[in-house]
């Protein structure tokens, strides 16, 4: 209604002006031209560049999907998801994939284990307990944290914790897991604590005054209902820092080592998916062969699996986001 | 410094006499339960405060009223050291409840503020149900008897019991905005307080709901010493036996003009400044 009557088309106003006969009369009010041109200009171009990360992200779906595909006209998708041995590499190929996926999910554990308290730890500490002053001086060396390359935690998981790891327990591998992921759980820290830190401090001031109101200690109120109140954002970081874990490669790749294999040994080598990605695509895999296209079939349970877990923490962040107001 | 200190004060020293001549008017004097002395409030540099000195006698319903940011909510923040909370404040003077000053230095603010409740402008109650908002004051305070019964005794002295007593796992969010105020009141009321501190408990409500409350208000006097902030002058005169009446001065800090019975100060104020206020002149 608005808009018609804005843009003069509506019938009424030009019954007004342009009774029959008589030479139209311009309005007052009537578009220019080049105006008009210049924002519908800006309006395509501006959606252009909207729509370039989701042509590309579709783009990456259609090419994963494509290859995938011709995957598994040579690979029963059953034996793919199922089987435990998986040596597309050697001569007698296997294409089981749990055991990527298995050394995948244990580096992420322990990335998990690492990151989450300590990352929520600090997010309480920044949002509930530090003065301004201390946390404008945290809060950056957080983000200088989030800035490392991942090359260099990697470089610093094989070089530096490894060693100490050996020293404590002689029996491990010098490329294991446990390293790789302790590292990785400090380089999603940062993403942890930040995330969590927003999601304390959106809860309502008044909200702690009602418990400080009641006799809480400091302690009581965080615990009991500013942690609970932003539960929701917490658990969104979460599953953000473990979809982290599950996609980072170049961690593993240094320093998990290359080993297939099932179990839950964390001083021993394994592989995971992103390692096995990076370890094909370095060698002399020739186009169009099946040890080429597991590359794709990887990628795309990868991208499946980042996929949900991003969907789920939005989800959370929906369905049991409190409303104040 | 600070100029002027005794043109400050002076209308405190007006203040005290006339309350104490109305206490004596009043039959037997009650004891007076928080006796403010001389107390001074710093935003930084901003000065909010200056110098109030008041005394609130036990189980009556003490009203604050004045003009916007005349330092009502302020004093009142003051008196269980909510404002502890805000990192620039300062304070001086003494703040006496049960004979010691809070704000001495071996007083646990935690300890204190179990014994002076709060109800809030905004109904703040916790994303939990209704029987856990309830709850958690005792929880907190290492309550031992029946939670049950602490809960619903809590919520009847709010009136509030007959309309969630079959839902009370229910969030407190769920409610209207007066049931939320009410929660909040049985909230203040489960940790057995001696005082309970109310800042413009009705400013977000409606006409109905408002009402509920100042009933509400007027039953809990029988128990509890109120101290209620209010905008609203007719609430003060309906709920209230004594009001304070709380002016920007010249340093344009929160200072008492005229403390007295409500129905004295609203129909023979002594100050010029309190009877411009109440019939509208200004504010």
């Amino acid at each position: 209604m608005l808009g018609a009557r804005l843009t003069g088309r509506n019938p009424v106003a030009q019954d007004v002006n342009s009774s029959p006969g008589a030479p139209e009369v311009r309005s007052q009010f009537a578009p220019r031209r080049r105006r008009a041109f210049i924002e519908r200009g800006i309006h395509g171009v501006l959606f252009i560049c909207a729509a370039v990360s989701i042509l590309t992200t579709a783009g990456i779906i259609f090419t994963l999907l494509g290859e995938t595909l011709a995957f598994f006209q040579d690979v029963p998708i059953v034996d793919f998801l199922t089987g435990t041995r998986w040596t597309p590499l050697f001569v007698s190929q296997s294409f089981g994939v749990l055991p990527l996926v298995n050394g995948t999910l244990v580096v992420a554990l322990v990335a998990i284990v690492v990151a989450v308290p300590i990352g929520l730890m600090s997010a309480i500490f920044l949002s509930e307990y530090a003065p301004a002053r201390v946390r404008a001086a945290i809060k950056p060396v957080l983000e200088v944290l989030a800035g490392i390359p991942t090359v260099v935690y990697g470089y610093f998981a094989l070089l530096f914790v490894t060693p100490i790891l050996r020293d404590i327990f002689p029996q491990t591998q010098v490329f294991n897991v446990l390293s790789a992921g302790i590292v990785m759980g400090f380089m999603i820290l940062p993403m942890m604590a930040s995330i969590s830190e927003d999601a304390l401090r959106v809860v309502p001031r008044t909200l702690r005054e009602g418990a400080f109101a009641l006799g809480a200690t400091r302690f009581q109120v965080t615990v009991r209902v500013v942690v609970p109140a932003a539960l929701s954002g917490i658990l969104a970081a979460i599953i953000l820092s473990v979809s982290r874990a599950i996609g980072e490669t170049m961690i593993v790749s240094i320093a998990a080592g290359q080993q297939p294999k099932v179990g839950f040994d964390l001083l021993s080598s394994m592989e995971t998916m992103t390692a096995y990605i990076v370890q094909v695509s370095l060698g002399d895999t020739p186009q169009d062969t099946i040890e080429y296209r597991t590359l794709f079939a990887v990628g795309t349970l990868l991208f499946l699996m980042t996929f949900v877990m991003n969907i789920l923490s939005d989800w959370i962040v929906r369905r049991y986001r409190e409303v104040y107001e | 410094m600070e100029a002027n200190p005794t043109g400050t004060r002076k209308p405190n020293v007006e203040a005290s006499p006339s309350a104490n001549d109305a206490a004596q008017a009043n039959g037997p004097a009650k004891p007076d339960v928080l006796i403010t002395e001389d107390l001074k409030f710093w935003y930084g540099k901003m000065r909010a405060l200056s110098g109030i000195s008041l005394n609130i006698p036990q189980h009556e319903v003490m009203a604050i009223i004045g003009p916007s940011g005349c330092g009502k909510s302020t004093y009142l923040r003051c008196l269980n050291r909510m404002n502890d909370l805000i990192p620039s404040a300062r304070v001086e003077g003494r703040v006496i409840f049960d004979g010691e000053n809070i704000y001495a230095r071996n007083v646990d603010p935690v300890q204190m503020r179990r014994r002076i409740g709060m109800v809030f402008q905004k109904p703040n109650p916790f994303p939990k149900s209704i029987y856990d908002n309830v709850a958690y004051g005792p929880k907190v305070n290492g309550y031992r008897g029946s939670m049950d019964d602490l809960v619903e005794h809590s919520l009847r002295q709010a009136a509030l019991w007959d309309e969630v007593k079959d839902d009370l796992k229910k969030s407190g969010l769920d409610l209207s905005g007066g049931q939320q105020q009410r929660l909040c009141i049985a909230r203040a009321l489960a940790v057995e307080p001696d005082v309970i501190l109310m800042d413009e408990p009705c400013s977000a409500l409606d006409p109905i709901a408002t009402t509920r409350i100042e009933d509400l208000i007027r039953e809990l006097r029988e128990s509890y010493t109120i101290v209620i902030v209010t905008h609203n002058m007719q609430q003060a005169a309906r709920v209230s036996d004594r009001t304070a009446f709380f002016m920007i001065d010249e340093q344009s800090s929160g200072s008492l003009v005229e403390v007295d019975e409500t129905q004295r100060l609203f129909t023979t104020p002594s100050d010029q400044r309190t009877e411009d206020y109440i019939t509208g002149r200004f504010g």
